[in-house]
């Protein structure tokens, strides 16, 4: 058996469906049609009444989603494209994000967001905005890197008290393959060694962890063996893990597919520069998009955001350092 | 409707008196509207109110302490000092928490509705209120039309009381009556007078019930004339003379007494009786509510999540 990150997304649905009446998904062309990208193919014959399509309407998808918390259920909400989400903003960081707060009535909601950049997708089609809901309190954001995080990590969101903005990447989709699903995973709020190494961290999330473990196999063809640390989640964010890897190699670089300004790598270096300055043997390194919309073309979008070449080219610097 | 009226009042006069953390914010003119829809609807419904809303609260069932401790900032409100005033709520009990975004509150009743349906409660009904200012809101038109498209039980009453803070109507939609707006979206729609109680009832009554026997989402447009400004602190200088000497300017509350003792149903000292009984009622909870402790910042856990050993293990390092 092969199966892709999207099938674990698909898979996770369906166990969660199959194994608590109070799920259900709600999206644009999520019932018949599947979803834009298939993730909820065929589960509206084995759930009738619980694969329900909307009406393009982010903002009134997102409140009723959490009305429906409210009473109980739990929610996936499917957005076709994680750049439209912005529509539903106000409900998700001002309703969802403050209730349990305010009122003591948890709002245990699962927002799937499909995220991140593919070739010839554009601004509106490719943004990273894990950083945004980040930033707000109340909101736990997932940021999968591989097909058995995608699978329990779904589990767990929907298992979970709290509104999750699960941040799926769409160049993930197709492209990772696994033999099986996992049984079990660590838990959310655990980032993961992705890969063992003595002389520099590069902390990732997402698709970013691949392109990391590709510079870290150039950089091991030059003797040099990076670490590279998957955050899983960007929040709640395991500074204990990123520390400790530090404390082997002495030196960090933390890469991202969004923008630079503030985000995750900024989290990521202020943390470990302010907490454990001393283990530090050079100026902790960030690696971000540009800071310019997404491009369309793939020359530009290739140049755009980082990738194993550019991550490989920062860290020799950072070594050098 | 006479114990809003006398609460709000109270609420007014400790604010002017620096008592009140926060605003008050008066439904003054319009608790026959707000009085109907709390009166039509059951235990077991879903009630998402506006700040204009304190008789359809009551109305409804919430306590009136609940608005004193919210007000005076009593540790032992339902929101524990975390949010205040107009924003309280309880939501387990139906009774939705506004948030502050005008039109945000619809959508939640609709999927309150929704979950109820899966579960296979088909008699609750679900109301949201807001005013004419609201549904120039994205979230307003977005929530009607899932809710037409679902086909909920949901009554959404628009209380157009003539100004949107200071905004008049004719800068806030351009149609020529807002009850076209229900037929756009292929909703029943009423229009009743929000000066007069009778009206009302009939009217909000009328919707409610149509919503329970699975007639789909029902629109109540009210027209009426705010009697005061948009807050505590808003002297209101911009209603116009004209509009206030209009029959739409008449108050609600001395419409509904003025009926019942044409009826006969109930004599002026009667009612001078039950607003002495309400103030009576009020001054016992603002004792009460006085006395009481407000928040400790040393004993808020500082926690946004429900699930707190994720919050306690890893977000902490954030204080
Ligand atoms: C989305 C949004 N924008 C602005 C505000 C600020 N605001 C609060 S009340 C108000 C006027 C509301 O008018 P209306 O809906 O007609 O209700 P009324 O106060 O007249 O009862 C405004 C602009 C808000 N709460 N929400």
């Amino acid at each position: 058996m092969s199966l892709t990150y999207l099938d674990a997304i698909r898979e996770a649905q369906r166990k969660a469906l199959a194994t608590d009446p109070r799920v259900y998904i709600y999206g644009q062309d999520v019932g018949e049609f599947g979803g834009a990208f298939k993730a909820t193919r065929h589960l509206i014959k084995e759930f009738p009444g619980r694969v329900l399509d909307s009406p393009i309407s982010e903002d009134a998808m997102v409140g009723s989603a959490i009305g429906a918390a409210i009473e109980g259920q739990r929610p996936i909400v499917e957005m076709q494209f994680a750049d439209f989400s912005t529509v539903g903003l106000n409900q998700i960081v001002n309703q969802a994000a403050t209730l349990h707060w305010r009122t003591q009535v948890p709002c245990p909601v699962t927002f799937r967001l499909p995220c991140g950049g593919t070739a010839g997708s554009g601004p509106f089609h490719s943004q990273m905005l894990e950083a945004l809901y980040a930033h707000f309190p109340g909101l736990i954001v997932m940021t999968p890197a591989t097909v058995e995080d995608a699978y329990s990590m779904l589990l767990e969101a929907v298992a979970i008290e709290d509104p999750v903005v699960f941040c799926e990447h769409k160049f993930l989709y197709y492209h990772l393959k696994a033999d099986a699903l996992p049984a079990a995973a660590l838990p959310s709020g655990k980032a993961r060694i992705a890969r063992p190494g003595r002389d520099v961290t590069v902390v990732a999330y997402s698709a970013m962890v691949h392109e990391a473990l590709a510079a870290a196999a150039a950089l091991a063809r030059e003797g040099w063996e990076a670490e590279v640390v998957d955050l899983r989640t960007v929040k709640p964010l395991d500074t204990d893990t990123m520390i400790a890897s530090v404390a082997r190699t002495g030196r960090l670089l933390a890469v991202g597919e969004a923008w630079p300004w503030g985000g995750v790598t900024a989290e990521v270096v202020a943390r470990v520069a302010s907490e454990a300055f001393e283990l530090l043997d050079a100026p902790p390194q960030r690696l971000n998009a540009k800071d310019t919309p997404v491009p369309f073309h793939p020359d530009l979008w290739t140049a755009h955001r980082p990738t194993a070449e550019s991550i490989a080219a920062a860290a020799r610097r950072l070594l050098q350092l | 409707m006479l114990l809003a009226r006398v609460l709000d009042g109270r609420m007014a006069s400790l604010y002017r008196a620096g008592k009140i953390y926060g605003g008050v914010f008066l439904g003054k003119g319009q608790e026959a509207l707000s009085a109907s829809l709390g009166l039509s609807l059951r235990k077991g419904d879903v009630f998402g109110p506006l700040i204009r809303d304190l008789a359809g609260r009551l109305a409804f069932g919430e306590p009136v302490l609940d608005v004193v401790r919210t007000h005076l900032g009593s540790a032992l409100g339902p929101m524990q000092g975390r949010d205040g005033n107009v924003h309280r709520g309880r939501p387990r009990e139906g009774l939705l928490a506004m948030i502050s975004h005008l039109g945000a509150m619809i959508s939640v009743v609709n999927g309150a509705l929704m979950a109820r349906r899966m579960k296979g409660d088909r008699m609750a009904v679900g109301a949201a209120s807001v005013g004419e200012g609201a549904t120039s809101t994205g979230s307003f038109h977005e929530a009607i039309n899932q809710a037409a498209v679902e086909k909920l039980p949901l009554v959404l009453v628009v209380a157009n009381n003539q100004y949107a803070y200071s905004t008049p109507t004719s800068r806030q939609f351009a149609c020529a009556d807002l009850l076209e707006r229900a037929s756009g979206y292929g909703v029943q729609g009423t229009t009743v007078d929000g000066t007069d109680l009778s009206d009302c009832l009939k009217g909000v009554g009328h919707a409610v019930e149509e919503a329970r026997r699975g007639r789909g989402p029902q629109m109540v447009i009210a027209r009426l004339l705010r009697l005061c400004g948009h807050g505590e602190h808003d002297d209101a200088g911009y209603i116009e003379e004209p509009l206030k000497a209009s029959p739409l300017g008449r108050d609600c509350l001395q419409v509904a007494q003025d009926f019942l003792a044409r009826q006969g149903w109930a004599f002026e000292h009667e009612i001078r009786n039950w607003r002495r009984e309400a103030e009576a009622q009020v001054e016992k909870a603002v004792e009460e509510a006085s006395r009481e402790p407000g928040p400790d910042p040393y004993r808020e856990d500082w926690c946004a999540l429900a699930s707190k050993h994720l919050s306690q293990v890893y977000l902490q390092p954030l204080g």
